[in-house]
């Protein structure tokens, strides 16, 4: 598909580094967990996570981001997409767990949409660096019990998702769903793997993307090959137990580098 | 089973390089999905980037690409090679480019210790400046650089060719006067896509390869043309993406397939026209893909 022309309706300051950009484009068959790839024309094309399904929530990290955070309403990108597999759906009484950490945020929101819409009960652990830096709490509040963890202590816990994650019951969840920093995702991991609980796990994961269309291979992850954006980029914990994830991933060359 | 530049094949779907060919597992999980052989992504003297995105985008009759050879070098490659060889049942063939020959020569050597079954020398890309069809284009240069790579691999060398020239057959007996086992015919035909929203260009790089099922009718006239000319074994590539278009090509003279872009619809493509060519066979009462190879050229 050629890149919808979709234009900017409003911009929600989250945080002093994130925003959220919804557009007059709603990709109305778009699942929690899937993504799309947002030109930024005559800079980039990088793929972000649906937050709405005329929405995406991002943290100025490099060119990209930065332009698209000097644009205003009324401006325009392209999108492409939905792309990719997203959460499982949680169906009618289900018992989830989300574990949030940072701009990861964005595609847990829908899924919490998801969750509530259909009547599953949710529980969300939601962290930030401070607590300037949480979002959609409010969001995830609505859809059920919310612990909040910041690095410094300046809102819930003082600690890491992890932490509040270690005095629970995770047996009581018939799903755990994860968006996070890797290294986050891996620590999750690693305990619900200690717990017994590691295939009721999901996680949204984050590798470099170019065709975004599961041709081109940049994305792949050892030891299976699986495609990130074509596979993924929402992986079942039991897949992601003997790979790289946690250890290395791949540059735009392809080259291995440490995550 | 098939016998190409004397290498054998349990079939003649082969994965086509720059597709799920960066790393050694995604090599071994396409072995594993039924190819008969993995080309593994062009692999050059450094590491590279590549282009920005937008990289490759589906349109309505194809897809345009363009990845600007997007590489670890091979300094770091041999390990994946090596992955992919003891990983996969297939043979492993060794995707290079470079600027001239002395870069194919290092990066030919810098692989060797990894064993590729074979070499395929890209010398077609149509968009990354200084390399692919730069070269590719020019016979002299094609003949010497397949020459340079020849004198020292000591396995079968293949030459990819662009479909951006005036005659490709020019090309192909160049290829096959450096010392060539085969040639691999076609690379993506130059082409380019505008946003009419904004004005822009498409792709990160503005204009990349077009590949898909609107680039088959090229690459069969290609091979056609190439079969004709040559005395060595002519690798269709291009569009193909089920039985029949393998087999139309066959029978325009390939002696085995490359399969690119349909790999988009599912890995298991592989398996699907492989099995899909075996019952051909079958049906018809040929014995194998070589009672088809060129069948065009001889009905007429
Ligand atoms: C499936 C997926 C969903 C994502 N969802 C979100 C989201 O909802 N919100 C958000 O803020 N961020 C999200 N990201 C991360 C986001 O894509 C990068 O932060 C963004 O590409 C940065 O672009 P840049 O040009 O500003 O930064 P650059 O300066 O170009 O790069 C900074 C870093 O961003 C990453 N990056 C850059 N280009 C790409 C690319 N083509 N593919 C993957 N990663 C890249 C790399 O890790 C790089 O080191 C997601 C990434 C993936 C893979
Ligand atoms: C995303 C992409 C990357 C490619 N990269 C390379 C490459 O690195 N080297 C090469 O020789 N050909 C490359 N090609 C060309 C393909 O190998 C093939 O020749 C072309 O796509 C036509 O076949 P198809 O229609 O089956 O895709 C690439 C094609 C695509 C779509
Ligand atoms: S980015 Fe090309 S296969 Fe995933």
């Amino acid at each position: 598909m050629r890149p919808i022309n979709s234009k900017i309706t409003k911009i929600i300051e989250e945080t002093p580094s994130i925003r959220t950009f919804r557009f007059d484009t709603s990709l109305d068959d778009a699942q929690p967990g899937q993504f799309v790839m947002v030109w930024v024309r005559g800079v980039d094309e990088v793929p972000m996570g649906c937050s709405f399904k005329n929405g995406i929530t991002v943290q100025k990290v490099g060119d990209a981001t930065s332009r698209l955070f000097e644009m205003k309403e009324g401006d325009s990108v392209g999108l492409r997409g939905p792309f990719g597999k997203g959460f499982t759906l949680p169906a009618k009484d289900e018992n989830i767990l989300i574990i949030a950490g940072g701009v990861g945020v964005a595609p847990l929101g829908p899924l919490a949409d998801e969750a509530i819409s259909v009547g599953a009960k949710v529980t969300t652990i939601l962290g930030a660096r401070t607590a300037s830096e949480l979002v959609f709490e409010q969001r995830f509040s609505e859809a059920g019990d919310v612990h909040l963890t910041t690095d410094d202590g300046s809102a819930g816990t003082c600690g890491f998702v992890t932490t509040v994650l270690a005095d629970m019951d995770v047996s009581e969840y018939d799903r755990i769903c994860v968006c996070g920093p890797e290294i986050m995702m891996f620590n999750v991991l690693k305990m619900l793997e200690e717990k017994g609980v590691h295939d009721r796990a999901e996680f949204s994961l984050h590798r470099y993307f170019k065709c975004a269309i599961g041709v081109c291979g940049a994305c792949c992850m050892d030891h299976e090959g699986l495609r990130v954006c074509k596979d993924g980029p929402v992986l079942n914990g039991s897949l992601l137990l003997d790979s790289e994830f946690g250890n290395y991933k791949r540059s735009s060359s392809s080259q291995r580098v440490k995550v | 089973m098939v016998k190409i530049t004397g290498i054998e094949f349990r079939n003649p779907t082969i994965l086509a390089s720059g597709i799920m060919g960066t790393t050694g597992a995604s090599l071994v999980r396409m072995a594993n999905s039924g190819a008969g052989a993995v080309v593994t992504k062009s692999i050059g003297p450094e590491p590279k980037a590549g282009h920005p995105n937008p990289s490759m985008v589906k349109l309505e009759c194809g897809f345009l690409n363009a990845m600007g050879l997007p590489n670890p070098s091979y300094a770091d490659f041999d390990n994946e090679i090596k992955i992919a060889k003891e990983g996969a049942d297939v043979p492993v063939i060794a995707s290079i480019f470079g600027g001239n020959a002395e870069e194919f020569v290092r990066v030919a050597e810098g692989l060797a210790d990894s064993k590729p079954d074979a070499f395929e020398l890209n010398v077609s890309c149509p968009h990354a400046e200084g390399y692919g069809a730069t070269i590719g284009t020019d016979s002299c240069m094609v003949e010497s650089i397949t020459a340079a790579v020849c004198d020292v691999v000591d396995v079968p060398v293949w030459v990819k060719l662009t479909p951006n020239v005036t005659d490709i057959k020019s090309i192909g007996k160049a290829a096959e006067n450096g010392g060539a086992a085969a040639v691999v015919a076609i690379n993506t035909l130059r082409g380019m896509a505008i946003d009419i929203n904004s004005g822009y260009p498409i792709l990160g790089n503005r204009f990349g390869g077009l590949s898909g099922s609107a680039v088959k009718p090229v690459a069969i006239k290609c091979v056609y043309d190439l079969y004709e000319a040559l005395e060595i074994p002519v690798i269709g590539v291009g569009g193909v993406s089920t039985w029949e278009d393998a087999v139309e090509m066959i029978m325009a003279g390939a002696s085995a397939v490359q399969i690119g872009s349909a790999v988009h619809e599912g890995v298991e493509v592989f398996a699907d026209i492989a099995t899909g060519i075996e019952q051909f066979l079958q049906n018809n009462g040929y014995a194998g893909v070589e009672d088809i190879t060129g069948l065009a050229h001889e009905v007429i």
